[in-house]
């Protein structure tokens, strides 16, 4: 009998009282009745609280914030897919400073370590749970960009808020890859004190775009 | 390889990391003596404490969320063939490749097999509880293959050559002091000026663990979900370090109890809104990564996972027990146990500690299995951890079965009855009437002389002898309660009930 089938087998017996399967009591909340104010409101104490930093600002306003963050950078990467409209910004237009990537052309793990900052949007956030999901859509690039360089810029638009967790995941594709971020990398392992900076980007900086 | 032949015989036990070598007394009693240790894990279960309870309170649909956990739970339990069979299905259709295992020697050996395959001696490792379980990396050292942990615990962990005694925090009995003193000892090229501020000792790890993420060609991981409709598994971690293994790397083995299955993408709402509350007291961990199979150009091509029943399917026998196998290893139920805030987890012996461990260590591998019969009697039975567990696992319930599954274990193996055998039975003999009690009571004052002219009795014999150990007794009054309800009650109520009969209507 292979693995497979006995394991089976041993289940089956272990069931043998025909246990049934419970109704779901689904009286959770399932929405919100945040309005736009609110919701970004929420999102950006939550996102502080994480100690990201967070701004919010006019679409037209974005592609000089985003110059900005990267004025220290010394090189940057975007995913192909990225608004090309969020790069408009002068010293943005022809930067010399940034690559790009995509799963047809992919950096190598090495290229990425050596980058500095990566620029990204966003699939949907979650407002009272501080939380970005990012599901690899071409404005998000591979999973190994938002990863390996230390600072991460990531864009939200404020129709991708939602308020709570039940309404982002319906949102969004379980079988892309997905990454669930909420603030920067941290660990609570020494002491059960949470510390931001480890692995992951050490520095978040969400953007919120109206 | 384990070979079966015909039909298996149920239960099959579970092997491993599962077991305690020493009786529970034992273990506690040599911990209990190390005062640092109490201070720690004092400090640290207190901090989580008042985390967990604040970000619990936020939420107005808390209790509808762990009723709906626990009925998913129980749903997957009576599904589990069904499940599995559907799992294995959406999981394979997207280019995964699945192994079952029955026990740690099966689940070792498929591991080892395939880092083989890949030509490759090293891989890098998430923190996962089933791997601990069935022993991998002490299994791969032998192999000639080089096991990285890269979560901080059990990096700490793994550098001092000590073992986990946290399933979250796996280091949780180390202080900042102790975890730079290891640094400083262990750790090739750290800063001989390291301090003990816990961002300088993540900086420390970030930086030592850095060259190995950026070229491991194979990782190891666990796993918190997965997803029988579409195939999907997730990892819940906080550092980063989580989605470097699951990422960047070539290859990626997950290992995972069956147990693990949620039945659609809609159940996992429900499960990362109480996770991330229950165990690092946060509104949601920092990184969560999802991936189903393989995605071309974004991660591992090659994915593997390993379906690990080792005594899994004998706890599922255990009707009373089985939603034991509800745990989403969260640890709540232990940072809020009395008696793991004292002993630590060292004290319980296998891979899972504190009230959880106590009740699904002894039903993974049988209650007869070395001293594991000890563990259900690890608890004062307070209950706190049935409040805190996201799943609402009746864990006290499952402990006092647990006891009544070990005295039935040890009925009729000794010809001569014990001690406690004739107290039991003396015990049932006078409480089974409230006139026999009342015979009983009337030698109240013969303690009182026992107790002698300072009014404590301070040693008793045989194994009552163990109750006054460490505090003493006071003296009995002079009259039972009965008695004195009667002497209250005669005049000048007439019509009172008889005590006596009263108490005999309330016997069992």
């Amino acid at each position: 009998m292979s693995a497979r089938e006995e394991i089976l087998e041993r289940i089956r017996t272990a069931l043998k009282d025909s246990p049934v399967a419970p109704e779901i009591p689904r009286e959770y909340r399932a929405a919100s009745q945040l309005d736009e104010e609110a919701l970004i409101e929420l999102l950006v104490d939550r996102l502080i609280d994480y100690k990201a930093q967070v701004s919010v600002v006019d679409n037209a306003e974005v592609p000089a914030r985003i110059a900005e963050l990267l004025a220290d950078a010394g090189s940057y990467v975007v995913p192909t897919g990225l608004d090309a409209g969020w790069l408009t910004g002068l010293e943005l237009e022809h930067d010399s400073r940034r690559r790009q990537d995509s799963a047809a052309a992919p950096l190598s793990v090495a290229e990425l370590d050596g980058i500095d900052a990566v620029v990204t949007g966003s699939a949907v956030a979650v407002a009272e749970t501080g939380t970005i999901i990012l599901d690899g859509s071409p404005n998000q690039g591979r999973r190994a960009i938002t990863l390996v360089p230390d600072h991460h810029i990531c864009i939200v638009k404020t129709t991708d808020i939602t308020g709570i967790l039940p309404e982002a995941m319906r949102r969004i594709d379980g079988t892309r890859p997905l990454t669930m971020i909420s603030g920067p990398s941290a660990t609570s392992d020494i002491e059960l004190e949470r510390v931001e900076g480890v692995h992951g980007p050490r520095k978040l900086d969400v953007i919120i775009a109206r | 390889m384990s070979t079966y032949l015909g039909m298996p015989s149920i239960p099959v036990y579970g092997t491993g990391n599962l077991h305690a070598s020493e009786s529970f007394p034992k273990a506690a009693h040599r911990e209990l003596g190390n005062a640092q240790l109490r201070a720690n894990l004092g400090h640290a279960t207190h901090t989580i404490r008042d985390k967990r309870i604040a970000v619990v309170s936020e939420l107005p649909d808390w209790e509808q969320l762990r009723d709906a956990g626990s009925a998913i739970k129980e749903s997957v339990m009576a599904r589990l063939p069904e499940l599995l069979e559907q799992f294995e299905k959406t999981f394979t259709a997207r280019g995964g490749v699945i192994h079952w295992a029955r026990d740690a020697t099966e689940a070792n050996e498929i591991v080892a097999g395939l880092i083989r395959e890949t030509g490759e001696t090293e891989v890098v490792k998430i923190k996962s509880m089933a791997t601990q379980e069935i022993g991998l990396n002490e299994y791969l050292e032998e192999q000639g293959i080089a096991a990285f942990e890269t979560d901080l615990a059990e990096l700490i962990v793994q550098l001092d050559h000590d073992k986990p005694s946290h399933i979250l925090v796996p280091a949780i009995h180390k202080n900042r002091s102790q975890v730079r003193d290891i640094f400083l000892r262990e750790m090739e090229g750290v800063d001989p000026d390291l301090t003990n501020e816990p961002a300088r000792l993540a900086g420390a790890a970030r930086a030592h663990l850095r060259r190995k993420f950026l070229t491991a060609k194979v990782a190891v991981s666990g796993a918190n979900f997965a997803l029988a409709d579409s195939g999907t598994l997730a990892v819940v971690e906080s550092e980063g370090n989580g989605r470097m293994c699951l990422t960047l790397p070539e290859t990626l083995i997950t290992v995972m109890g069956v147990e693990k299955l949620l039945p659609t993408w809609q159940d996992l709402e429900v499960f990362m809104q109480l996770l991330p509350r229950s165990s690092t007291g946060e509104r949601m961990n920092p990184y969560t990564s999802l991936w189903t199979g393989v995605t071309e150009g974004d991660g591992p091509q090659n994915v593997h996972l390993v379906l690990l029943d080792n005594g899994r399917s004998a706890a599922l026998a255990d009707e009373k027990g089985r939603s034991a196998l509800h745990c989403i290893r969260c640890s709540a139920c232990m940072n809020v146990c009395p008696v793991y805030e004292r002993t630590g987890g060292h004290a319980y012996g296998s891979t899972y500690p504190g009230p959880i461990g106590a009740i699904l260590s002894p039903l993974m591998t049988g209650i007869q299995a070395e001293e594991n019969n000890s563990l259900p009697y690890a608890s004062s039975l307070c209950g706190a951890c049935y409040d805190a567990c996201p799943v609402k696992i009746n864990i006290p319930d499952i402990l006092v079965h647990l006891r009544s599954v070990d005295v039935d274990s040890k009925r009729g193996k000794k010809k001569i009855p014990t001690q406690m055998d004739v107290g039991m039975n003396a015990a049932s003999w006078a409480l089974s009437s409230g006139k026999r009690l009342g015979l009983l009571e009337k030698g109240l004052p013969l303690g009182r002389l026992a107790a002698g002219p300072d009014k404590k009795i301070t040693k008793l014999p045989g194994i009552a002898a163990g109750w006054t150990q460490s505090r003493d007794i006071p003296a009995p009054p002079s009259q039972s309660f009965r008695d004195w309800w009667k002497k209250e009650h005669r005049t000048p109520e007439p019509d009172a009930a008889p005590a006596a009969s009263q108490d005999q209507e309330n016997q069992p």
